[in-house]
């Protein structure tokens, strides 16, 4: 046996189905074995690296298991560093496999080297180098667990050729992997919080993507509906809770919904799960949560008091802290009044604007109004990063948790439409729905290859504004419309372009035409591309801008005063 | 409940409240000796915005295992994070905060001094610092101690009297007492 079929054989061993990447010089040997022996594992060439780490992300995202993804030495494996920080921002298990000059040329600046352990070093959470066909499989399955266990994210393993084609000789052993359990907050801070919560007069619950990683939804729900408490997500945590609840208050944040952050200033006991205070939550963060106490739950001890201090930290996975609170607060008396909640749930309802907009040029918003009916709850929506990526977080209601996929710390452009190859892989029952803009879209174009290529479909609708439209309203809002570098011009006509690739495309320019195209693009048995024509110089609000505090909410739904209290 | 809750909350925030004052931390790590690890450590460092003031690196009785023992300035949530990073790098198997009053710590300081005046007056000088003199030629004298960091400064200082040409510190090696 050789390093590269006992790579293979550890990645089937790890209960790996897919890989997605793109060949070369140095990984040859690798594709060499897989031609005569796959164990089962079926690889999807990719057109660009980036591609191939976004997908495995979409894939591990859509699935909770790690995705993998494979590039050649040098430039195939720095394309994947944009991908593999995108999973790192967002604490998403992938393996990437990069490939890597013999050990004999290391540090010769040999054809297509790139120290790539340097290079992966602050974006993942390990990485490794093979140095010998022996160690092969113990990386491997160390890698697997790293990137799955604790706080998820991105294992790097740097795989010279030498390593890959030389023989197997005497296999380093495997490690047990049991050893490293998460730490979970003790009983008297769990009953302490327990305590806080349900004696709360205005209790607000505040979802992060942890309680998707930590496949805990579940008990989020169940404490939310038992005690009647409010309930906003981050960007991460959407779909974890069922947002057509009358408890659900939407995301909130910059770009959140006012109700959201109402809550988050009039709240007197927040607990939070698995978030991380991202900028883009708190806004100001010497304003923010001023009035309320702060219940922080996470895996990641660092993330505790990080950005924002917290009167009560539990640390822990997240299905476990909430089962544990669950416990503990059968055994409690709980607060009568629903006042809160009963304002909280009118608040939330104000803030169902009506979306369905007949209007033309289309407004963005009744693109969302249009999926948000055309969709199942299973069905999975990725999107790209941008003013799309907003409306779709603002906007559309996802009930299931890992339905909803996009690149929230990282904000990666293009990440939307190959993460939907991935997921598409990972649920194959499912429709998967790319919302994506022009400009995102337009970076990961070559995709449609692999589609075609491979028979995957998915279904991007792009929101065609020719502008990089987040980056246009926020010169509109805050340079005085100098429109500097963000006009895309002549974009490509992106149904023209689909079907140059050979998959479908179907320009969509008036608002009464997005619900007949969208139901034909689910109905077609391949890629469908949407292009839908948007009216060009819309924008997201209400938002706030950056540095200032959640309060300083603009738009025309805002009201003066709205966030006083009353 | 609600008096309850402001009281305990003033308790808990009164607790919680940090510091912003910068204070000296040394920190210790057992570390798998694999390539790249110092690397890796100090990246972390620089990335998360930590200045170190001296690092030690050295092999350890355990196989495979370095010590490596940092100190820095920093306010309190600047050791709280850097703590925490430091702990979750895969190749770090043990962290240590040194305590100055639960650790020996100690630094290692090479001088090369400008002797040609008097030598006599320099090994006075040594003597009360307990540092030793290496070696002598007819220009300069190498001169070593081994002592607690500020207690270098002082003997440092001192010498400066007589001329340094060249001087180099080791950086702070620390152990706990426990």
């Amino acid at each position: 046996m050789n390093g590269s079929q006992a790579l293979w054989k550890a990645l089937q061993e790890q209960g790996v189905k897919h890989s997605f990447g793109l060949t070369g010089g140095s990984v040859i040997p690798l594709f060499d074995e897989y031609f005569k022996d796959n164990c089962g594992i079926r690889h999807i060439p990719v057109r660009h690296e980036q591609g191939a780490a976004h997908a495995a992300d979409g894939y591990a995202r859509a699935s909770g298991k790690p995705g993998v993804c494979i590039a050649t030495s040098g430039p195939g494996a720095t394309n994947l560093v944009t991908g593999i920080m995108t999973a790192f921002m967002d604490s998403s298990p992938i393996v990437a496999l990069g490939g890597q000059v013999p050990t004999s040329l290391i540090g010769n600046d040999a054809f297509q080297e790139s120290d790539m352990i340097g290079i992966t070093f602050p974006i993942t959470k390990h990485n490794y180098q093979v140095r010998s066909p022996n160690r092969v499989r113990a990386i491997v399955q160390k890698a697997f667990n790293l990137a799955s266990s604790g706080r998820p994210g991105p294992v790097y393993i740097d795989l010279p050729k030498d390593a890959l084609a030389g023989k197997v000789e005497k296999e380093e052993s495997l490690e047990s992997m049991n050893g490293k359990k998460n730490q979970t907050a003790g009983f008297e801070e769990l009953k302490k919080a327990a305590e806080l919560l349900l004696n709360a007069e205005r209790p607000v619950l505040l979802i992060g993507g942890g309680v998707i990683l930590a496949n805990a939804s579940k008990e989020a729900e169940e404490l939310a509906l038992k005690y009647n408490i409010p309930v906003t997500t981050t960007l991460m945590g959407k779909s974890a809770f069922p947002e057509t609840h009358p408890l659900s208050l939407g995301m909130l944040g910059m770009h959140g919904r006012k109700a959201a952050n109402y809550a988050m200033v009039n709240s007197d006991v927040v607990f939070a799960v698995g978030c991380r205070f991202n900028d883009r939550i708190t806004g100001k963060l010497q304003t923010f949560l001023q009035n309320a106490t702060l219940i922080h739950t996470d895996v990641d001890a660092a993330e505790i008091n990080k950005n924002v201090k917290s009167q009560l930290s539990l640390r822990g996975d997240a299905k476990q802290v909430l089962k544990e609170v669950l416990k503990i607060a059968e055994k409690i008396t709980a607060r009568k009044s629903n006042e809160w909640s009963e304002k909280m749930k009118k608040l939330a309802k104000e803030c169902e604007c009506n979306i369905n907009l007949s209007s033309n040029p289309i407004d963005p918003r009744k693109v969302i109004f249009e999926i948000n009916k055309a969709i199942k709850e299973e069905d999975i929506v990725t999107t790209g990063v941008g003013q799309h990526q907003m409306f779709a977080a603002h906007f559309l209601k996802r009930t299931k948790p890992r339905t909803f996929i996009s690149s929230g710390g990282a904000g990666t452009m293009g990440f939307g439409f190959p993460a939907a190859i991935g997921a598409k892989l990972a649920k194959p029952e499912s429709e998967v729905l790319n919302i994506d803009g022009d400009g995102s879209f337009g970076m990961v174009v070559q995709e449609l290859g692999t589609c075609k290529a491979e028979s995957i479909k998915v279904t991007p609708v792009i929101f065609n504004n020719s502008y990089l439209g987040m980056v246009r309203q926020w010169i509109e809002l805050f340079y005085e419309k100098r429109y500097s570098a963000v006009c895309l011009g002549a974009s490509p006509d992106f149904a023209k372009l689909a079907e140059a690739y050979c998959v479908k495309g179907i320009t969509v320019e008036r608002h009464s035409e997005i619900q007949p195209a969208l139901q034909q693009a689910l109905k077609n048995d391949e890629t469908t591309v949407l292009n839908v024509l948007i009216a060009q110089e819309s924008n997201i609000v209400p938002m706030f801008a950056a540095g200032t505090s959640i309060n300083e909410m603009f738009g025309d739904c805002v009201p003066k005063g709205y966030f006083n209290g009353d | 409940m609600k008096c309850l809750e402001t009281a305990c909350l003033k308790d808990i925030s009164t607790a919680i409240r940090m510091s912003e004052e910068k204070r000296k931390h040394i920190v210790g790590m057992l570390v798998k000796d694999e390539p790249g690890v110092l690397a890796k450590i100090s990246g972390l460092f620089t990335r998360r915005g930590f200045n170190i003031d001296t690092i030690v690196v050295g092999k350890t009785n355990l196989k495979g295992i370095s010590h490596i023992v940092i100190s820095l300035q920093g306010d309190e949530r600047t050791i709280e994070q850097l703590d925490k990073q430091v702990a979750k790098l895969e190749d770090v198997v043990k962290l240590a905060d040194f305590k100055e009053e639960e650790s020996i710590v100690r630094e290692h300081c090479l001088l090369k001094i400008n002797s040609a005046e008097s030598i006599q007056k320099l090994e006075k000088a040594c003597k009360k610092h307990n540092a030793s003199i290496l070696h002598t030629n007819h220009k300069f004298a190498i001169v070593e101690l081994v002592e607690e960091p500020e207690k270098i400064d002082a003997f440092v200082q001192e010498m400066a009297a007589f001329g340094i040409k060249e001087l180099s510190r080791s950086g702070i090696n620390a152990l706990k007492k426990e």
